[in-house]
Formats: C-alpha cells, sequence, structure tokens
C-alpha cells in the first residue's frame, strides 16, 4: 500500500518543519551556554569529516571494484589538485571501471 | 549594496559552481524517483523548496513507497537531518555580525555543501559575510529546486543515471570535502572510525541509519581524544572558535 497523496504533502510540511529546527536550533541551545567546554568543541570540529565520511564509505566499499578502484584514483586526485579535477575523474573513471569490469 | 558585498556575492557564486554542477545530478534523479514513487511534480518541487535536504528526501520517497506509517516517516527525515543540530551549533558564532532574521533566512540555506564551504572560507581566515553566504546558497537552492521539477518532468527520458557515472557524482563530491578538513585535529582517526563504523552499520543495520550511527561514532571518538589537561580551562562558544 503506498501512502495516500494527501498525506504526503502533510509529511512533507511536517518534515520541513523539523529541518528547519535541526537547522536553527543546534546554535540556539549552544548560544545560551556563556562558555563550551573543549571536548564539546571538539566534537562539534569533528562533525563535518564524520558525517561526510559516512556517505561516500560506503559506497566506495560495498559497491564492488569500479566503485572502489575510482575513490581511490578520486583520493590520489584530491591530495594534488581541486574539487572540479576529482569529480572530473569521478565520472570519467567510473564509467571505464564499470565498461571494464561489467 | 556595497562594492565589497557585490565582490563577495559574486565569489560566494563562484565557489557554488562544483556543488551546483555534483549535486545537479542527484537533484534531477530526485525529482524523476519521486513521481516514480508515486509523487505528482508539484509534491516534488515542494519537498526540494521545504525541506531541502537530498539524503532525507530520497529516505522520504522510498518510504512514501511502501507500508509505512506517516509518523515514522517524518522521524525518519528527522533522523537523517539530525546532523544539521550539529551544523548549525558549529557555524553559529561564524554568523555574529547576523541580524535575526538574516540568520533565521541562513539556517534555513544550511545545506551540507553550504556548510562545508563556509567551515573552509573560515578555515582560510575570511569572514562569513551575508553577501558571500547569499552568492553562495541563492543559486545553489534555486538550481536545487529547478532540478526537481526538471527531474519530475523529464524523468522517464533520462533513462539510466549509471550509464553516466552520475550517480556516482556525489559521493566523490563528500569524499573531496573530507580531503578538504585533514588539517583539523584527530582527522585521520575521526574519519577511519567514521568510515568502519558506517559500513558496519550499513551492513547491518541499514541505510539510512548508518549516517548517523557513523558519524556519532567519529565525533564520540573526537570528544574522546582531548586531553585531560585541555579540558581545565573552558573554551569560549561565542568567540568562533567552535
Amino acid at each position: 500500500m503506498e501512502t495516500a497523496s494527501s498525506e504526503i504533502t502533510w509529511i512533507i510540511i511536517a518534515g520541513a518543519i523539523l529541518t528547519y529546527m535541526a537547522r536553527f536550533g543546534g546554535h540556539v541551545v549552544l548560544s545560551r551556554f556563556k562558555s563550551v567546554p573543549p571536548r564539546v568543541l571538539a566534537a562539534l570540529d569533528a562533525v563535518p569529516a564524520a558525517v561526510m565520511t559516512t556517505l561516500f564509505a560506503p559506497v566506495a566499499l560495498t559497491n564492488g571494484w569500479p566503485e572502489a578502484i575510482a575513490m581511490g584514483l578520486v583520493l590520489l586526485v584530491g591530495l594534488r589538485f581541486n574539487m572540479t579535477a576529482m569529480l572530473v575523474t569521478a565520472c570519467v573513471s567510473i564509467v571505464a571501471l564499470r565498461h571494464l569490469f561489467g | 549594496m556595497t562594492d565589497a558585498d557585490r565582490a563577495d556575492f559574486l565569489q560566494g557564486m563562484k565557489d557554488c559552481v562544483p556543488i551546483v554542477l555534483g549535486s545537479g545530478a542527484f537533484g534531477v534523479l530526485f525529482g524523476a524517483l519521486a513521481v516514480d514513487n508515486g509523487m505528482s511534480m508539484y509534491q516534488a518541487v515542494l519537498m526540494s523548496a521545504t525541506i531541502y535536504a537530498g539524503a532525507s528526501q530520497m529516505v522520504g520517497i522510498d518510504l512514501f513507497g511502501s507500508n509505512v506509517a506517516p509518523w515514522l516517516i517524518v522521524l525518519s527525515i528527522f533522523a537523517v537531518n539530525f546532523r544539521h543540530v550539529l551544523y548549525s551549533a558549529t557555524i553559529g558564532p561564524r554568523l555574529k555580525s547576523f541580524s535575526f532574521a538574516k540568520k533565521a533566512l541562513a539556517f534555513f540555506l544550511l545545506v551540507d555543501p553550504q556548510f562545508a564551504e563556509s567551515e573552509r572560507r573560515a578555515e582560510r581566515g575570511k569572514p562569513i559575510s551575508f553577501s558571500w553566504y547569499l552568492g553562495m546558497a541563492i543559486p545553489t537552492y534555486c538550481c536545487w529546486v529547478t532540478e526537481a521539477a526538471i527531474g519530475a518532468y523529464f524523468g522517464k527520458f533520462i533513462g539510466d543515471p549509471t550509464a553516466y557515472g552520475l550517480d556516482f557524482l556525489l559521493p566523490a563530491y563528500f569524499l573531496g570535502l573530507v580531503i578538504g578538513f585533514r588539517r583539523r585535529r584527530n582527522w585521520l582517526p575521526v574519519v577511519l572510525t567514521s568510515g568502519v563504523i558506517s559500513v558496519i552499520a550499513y551492513k547491518t543495520v541499514g541505510s539510512p541509519w548508518h549516517v548517523s550511527i557513523g558519524a556519532i561514532a567519529g565525533v564520540v571518538l573526537a570528544a574522546i581524544m582531548v586531553k585531560p589537561a585541555s579540558s581545565e580551562p573552558v573554551a569560549d562558544y561565542e568567540a568562533g572558535d567552535a
């Protein structure tokens, strides 16, 4: 059974409100404190790398050889060159490797 | 608008080019999949325009197609987007010069790449001005909403996005952002922990929970690795060194 159309609209609106609360709330809650312990600051400092790693690691390690090798190539390019070079490498290498292994 | 504002706005527009290119295929793919899962074009566009968070939107449309209670779908969207609490807390001190209304708008537009680019700019010692922030956020937002409409309208003509490697662009983009953070303290242990734990969670608990579980593992590790001696003085949140 699929979700009814009118329900979908309400789910979208509720999801949007909660997402906005998350985006505004983190700052509102922390700015109430005059000072924050170093552990909290270290945790916050680690947030972007921690979250974004989870968005590519499973793709690199569970999808198969083409994705694993292509991600390795993107990593090597990224240590030396900028984002555009990485994205071009990603596109070209994944198409070639999928063709090769396909 | 002063010349400095105009320059900042243009710099922001320049900085968002790789993001618009990297997320473009993803935005169109969302629109196409949304219609495929029983949503109207209007609902697909509404979702991109109001929730404005790709991964959670994908989770939402995935659940619309199954027999899952509405409140549980809302909770899943919120769980995937909970990381924004941390973004908000991290970036808040950098937006000190913004008025309340400007902050309210800035936080609405705080998507993953907006956060990452803001952190990168701050790391280079440049201030996050409202002009730069909007120069980056407005094109990103407008493209994202337009892409949902394009995907919903032309979905059936795109065919298989994997044939052009478009599905691989977004993960590669996130890898690029993570590489950009490599000078932060404890970067390698955090990345390895989050990476390994997220892969295990992906295999056992399943998507999308691997995002929250993997992220929490890395963040907790960073908190544990703080040396006890340095936990005596209490840092100032408002100073912007978060």
